[in-house]
């Protein structure tokens, strides 16, 4: 059986807001449980919801910017079921008529630009968290979650593969990101996905038995879950058994999907329209505002470092991924660094103490380690040749919470990489006359000596040599000798 | 319009009531006799009809993104039939 | 010189402010009222007496200091059970909230509080605001002051007694299918259920969100002209409420009916309504032909279907309303078991008949299925009746219609078949459907000696027009003055 994957993802994005969509609590994460609550998100007798404006424009931002068309009237519903942590007894959601329609995102999968389609987005209210108690014989509910905005995404089921659908969702986040309206954090739960998979025959248009599949907690969950469901699903059909459409949970400790214990009814949420709430009518003068306040997208802008810049796509697209790096790298630029010079350290040294130092658990950084001006600085002092790499990566936790320019520094501590000729040739003799063993054994063939050689010219020298020199040199007295 | 006994309970079960056998037959009577009253409804043509979506004008209402409320006090928490400390306690939740 | 708990919102307050009279002494005067007759009647769910007492004591120090406590100075009000009042138990005369205390006021009772009314308790009504006769009450036994063996009407029974009987001056209510303006006219007294989105919901515990309103009682037209004015207007706090201004109404019973032209809808005058019923509104259209209206018979073709189409939107949105009920974070809780029981149990013990038949109704018209054929069916009518309206309100300023087929029933007498007591609310109902502004007032009473009622209906926030038609009838004839025999 050539059988192929058919995956739509639903995300949800916990909107940054100061407040709750429904009621003026803070939508701040944390805190001690039930601080961040009022009659309203509580779902206290006779209270009402008020649509927070700013959820709207969010909701906006990411319909422009997924190329979705703004419903000019959208309408609020209630989506009814029973769970300790729905205090209302119903979800205020959207369901016939959500403000985003039919958007679509670029996605680059192997070098290659896929279109996969978006249904729709919509706006509604989180819920608060269930935890088990420490004796485990109650649950425990905290309700500051209840009334945080959400975004509703979802894609039409047009990828075909987990790198595919790994891709979406990175781009998707990069996106939210980038429009500042959510921080992406699958870990935080302020980004959450669950999957629509099924498999079907190559070639066929109809769609298979679908299985939802939800508890992933991290981008690498969802591609191990989605590639696990798919052979799940395989395997079934090749051993003529058939696909129950169900939902599934995701066990990470064991590494499958697993069937959720059934529920009694089907949901039947008895959607209607929010009698509370207004039909909300979002017109063409404040779309166009919206849309003229957009930054430059992820993928566009991918598209223009490839361009100006003359960088690979795989470079532009991690330079892209985050605006702020995206912004700090064309800062470098901009005071004189070269492209590919700035792109490298940006993407090595810069990266790695972001990652390894979580600043990027922010939305936007901005307590770089080193500014981009000092940063461009040091590209261009290496550049030129005034010092070697090894120095400048040396120089860089030295620059960190200074205001110090690298140029002063590396003159200041007489750190100028030395590449004049007759200022090593001492130096190269002093090593080979201090390692006669290894001198014979390069001049027998060797050749990975050469590396110790180098080595310890670099020490000698206080790792200013110019590496490049201090080889060629090194080479030519061996061969001499 | 009759409302069978099943229909009753999933229902009732949609809407976490618990009946009695007795509550289950008067409500299968008392609910076929007031959807037999609604039945005349299905005649009217409402095809080029819209729903009433509101019954004033169509007119959009905000507030902005502003937190006021103040940390929540124990007046908000003093109702609550079971408590653990600052948490909500329920019987427990099976997924 | 009348009892002190005899004297009108207007001159109650007036006095307090003149101070001719304690605030004080206002609501000592109504807490003995209430403690003198209410044990007959049963209007009170619970009393506030300490609270009351230190408000009024406040008032006075006010006054003495020069200052004006508002249009309510010291004027002791009740408030229906289904309205929250912060740090007073608040029930909606259900056993599901039997010893809830909401931590805030509604908004309007902020706005009782802010116009200087003293609010002595909390009144009985039909359970969830579910009911025409007050017998819904999971709490208690609600009488009609004419006739002790007899409903005083509903849901808002209590309002309607309370003010009757003299314990209160004026009260609130909420109106969803006629729940104050039917314990208005079977307890002789004046009721208003203003437009839909005149008055804040926020803080009022819901039963059907797009047909609540909350509305006054009192013994005239003017009293509850002046309550209105204190509670209406936009509230941040509840998007469909308007933003119109409030206008004076006191300023609009200025008596001009002159020219005012009255429709009389055909189908508001029905075979099976009582004789006298009939014959007591014909009278009082006659009254205002005599005071200069015009009056034109007119026809509201869809009124046949108003009452499926409430009953399948109002129950729809209760079932939904009454979900947060769960005993989870306030109100009765079921004790043992887990947690699908507990949802069950709770809701089976703290629920009582008729809240259970319309959360069934109301979840079976919306649930897969069948959303269709009746909650989108109901929806689709309630249009054809509000353009009923708009066409009739083309060529007529009000329309005058009975307020109920009957006068007060006897207790027991429709609680055995739903539909029967369903069909108490049909002159009342459509308005509620269309958003519309409706007054009941006295027009006359029957053999047995029991208050009619007489609706004046107008547009959408024409309050005025509807308060000057029902101030120029009331001033023209006596029924406002009667009271009964407590």
């Amino acid at each position: 059986m050539n059988l192929e994957p058919v995956i739509g993802l639903e995300v949800h994005a916990e909107l940054l807001t100061d407040s709750k969509i429904f009621c003026a609590c803070s939508a701040k994460f944390g805190g001690p449980p039930n601080t961040n609550v009022c009659p309203i998100c509580l779902g206290m007798p006779g209270v009402l919801p008020v649509l927070n404006r700013r959820v709207v424009e969010f909701a906006i931002r990411a319909g422009l910017a997924t190329q979705c068309g703004i419903a000019p009237r959208s309408r609020f519903a209630r989506k009814n079921y029973f769970y300790p942590d729905l205090p209302k007894g119903y979800q205020i959601s959207m369901y016939e008529l959500p403000i985003c329609i039919g958007g679509h995102l670029g996605v680059l999968v192997d070098g290659e630009t896929k279109r996969i389609g978006l249904t729709r987005i919509h706006m509604e209210e989180d819920t608060g968290k269930n935890i088990h108690d420490a004796h485990g014989d109650a649950s425990l509910v905290d309700f500051n979650r209840s009334g945080v905005p959400l975004l509703e995404i979802v894609s039409e089921p047009d990828m075909r593969s987990v790198a595919e659908a790994g891709a979406y969702l990175r781009t998707l986040r990069s996106i939210l990101q980038y429009l500042e309206i959510c921080d992406g954090n699958m870990e935080e739960g302020s980004f959450r996905c669950d999957a629509n998979v099924s498999v079907r025959p190559a070639g066929s248009t109809t769609l298979g038995t679908k299985v939802e599949i939800k508890n992933m907690n991290s981008f690498r969950a969802v591609e191990k879950a989605i590639a696990y469901e798919l052979r799940r699903q395989a395997s079934a059909l090749e051993h003529g058994e058939r696909l129950v459409q169900e939902t599934r949970l995701w066990d990470a400790e064991r590494e499958e999907t697993r069937s959720m214990r059934s529920k009694e009814h089907a949901h039947d949420y008895r959607y209607f329209p929010e009698p509370d709430l207004m039909p909300l009518v979002v017109d063409g003068a404040w779309v166009d505002g919206v849309r003229a306040a957009l930054p430059e997208l992820p993928g566009p802008r991918r598209e223009r470092f490839v361009r100006e810049y003359q960088l690979s796509t795989y470079d532009a697209d991690v330079l892209t991924q985050r605006k702020d790096v995206a912004d700090y790298f064309e800062a470098g630029v901009a005071t004189g660094a070269g492209a590919k010079e700035m792109a490298n350290w940006t993407m090595t040294e810069l990266l790695r103490i972001v990652r390894d130092e979580k600043l990027d658990r922010a939305l936007v950084i901005r307590d770089w380690p080193v500014t981009p001006t000092q940063l461009a600085r040091l590209v261009k002092l290496v550049e030129r040749g005034a010092i070697n790499r090894n120095t400048a990566k040396a120089l860089l936790p030295k620059l960190r919470g200074t205001t110090a320019d690298p140029e002063e520094l590396v003159a200041a501590e007489g750190l100028a990489q030395v590449s004049d000729r007759s200022a090593l040739e001492a130096a190269v003799a002093d090593v080979i006359a201090r390692h006669p063993a290894q001198v014979a054994e390069f001049r027998a063939g060797k050749e990975r000596v050469l590396g110790f050689l180098v080595g310890q010219l670099m020490k000698a020298t206080g790792g200013k040599a110019n590496p490049q020199l201090a080889q060629d040199l090194l080479r030519t007295a061996l061969r001499g000798g | 319009m009759a409302i069978t006994r099943d229909e009753v309970r999933r229902v009732a079960a949609l809407a976490r009531l618990r009946l009695t056998a007795e509550d289950e037959e008067r409500l299968t009577t008392d609910l076929a006799n007031i959807l037999d009253a609604f039945a005349r409804l299905s005649a009217i043509d409402t095809s080029a009809v819209p729903p009433t979506a509101h019954v004033e004008q169509d007119r959009s209402a905000f507030r902005d993104d502003v937190v006021a409320n103040p940390p929540a006090t124990e007046s908000l928490l003093v109702n609550a039939p079971a408590r653990d400390g600052r948490f909500f306690r329920v019987p427990k939740i099976i997924e | 010189m009348s009892a002190l708990h005899e004297l009108s919102v207007r001159e109650a307050a007036d006095r307090v402010r003149r101070r001719d009279v304690s605030a004080v002494d206002l609501a000592r005067a109504a807490l003995a009222r209430i403690a003198a007759v209410d044990t007959q009647f049963g209007a009170f769910l619970t009393l506030n007496e300490v609270e009351a007492i230190a408000t009024a004591e406040a008032i006075d120090r006010r006054v003495a200091a020069g200052q004006d406590p508002g249009p309510l100075a010291g004027v002791p009000v009740g408030v229906k059970d289904i309205i929250c009042t912060a740090g007073l138990r608040t029930t909606a005369a259900s056993r599901i909230l039997e010893h809830f205390v909401p931590p805030y006021d509604a908004t309007v009772t902020k706005r009782l509080r802010a116009a200087g009314a003293v609010i002595v308790g909390k009144l009985n009504c039909d359970e969830f605001a579910m009911g025409s006769s007050t017998e819904n009450s999971g709490l208690g036994v609600t009488r009609n002051p004419w006739d002790l063996a007899r409903v005083p009407g509903g849901s808002s029974g209590g309002s309607g007694v309370a003010v009757a009987a003299g314990e209160c001056h004026a009260a609130l209510g909420t109106d969803t299918g006629g729940s104050v303006r039917l314990p208005a006219a079977f307890c002789g007294v004046v009721g208003l259920k203003p437009t839909y989105g005149r008055v804040s919901r926020f803080g009022v515990i819901a039963y059907a969100s797009s047909l609540d309103q909350v509305g006054p009682l009192g013994r005239d037209v003017a009293d509850v002209a002046v309550v209105l004015e204190a509670i209406a207007g936009h509230d941040p706090l509840d998007t469909t409420a308007s933003p119109r201004p409030v206008p004076s109404y006191l300023g609009a019973l200025d008596g001009k009916v002159k020219g005012l032209r009255l429709g009389l809808p055909r189908e508001y005058f029905v075979e099976g309504m009582q004789p006298e019923v009939e014959a007591a509104v014909r009278k009082a259209i006659d009254q205002l032909e005599a005071l200069g209206a015009s009056v034109e018979p007119v026809s509201l073709p869809h009124t046949e279907y108003a009452i499926a189409t409430y009953y399948l939107i109002a129950t729809a949105e209760a079932s939904s309303n009454l979900a947060r009920y769960d005993g989870i974070r306030y109100g009765l809780r079921a004790p043992g078991g887990a947690l699908g029981e507990m949802y069950e149990a709770t809701r089976a013990a703290g629920f009582g008949a008729e809240v259970k038949r319309r959360i069934m109704l109301g979840t079976y018209a919306l649930s897969a299925g069948y959303y269709d054929a009746y909650y989108l069916k109901a929806q689709q009518v309630r249009t054809l009746i509000r353009m009923d309206f708009q066409k009739v309100f083309e060529t007529c300023d009000a329309l005058v219609t009975p307020v109920s087929p009957t006068t007060a029933f006897q207790l027991g007498e429709k609680t055995a078949d739903p539909v029967t007591m369903y069909l108490s609310d049909i002159f009342t109902i459509s308005v509620n459907l269309a958003g519309l502004p409706a007054l009941a007032l006295p027009c006359g009473f029957d053999r047995a000696g029991l208050p009619i009622g007489l609706q004046v209906i107008g547009r959408p926030f024409d309050e005025e027009t509807v308060l000057r038609v029902g101030h120029a009838y009331e001033q023209a004839t006596e029924w406002h003055a009667r009271r009964p025999k407590v």
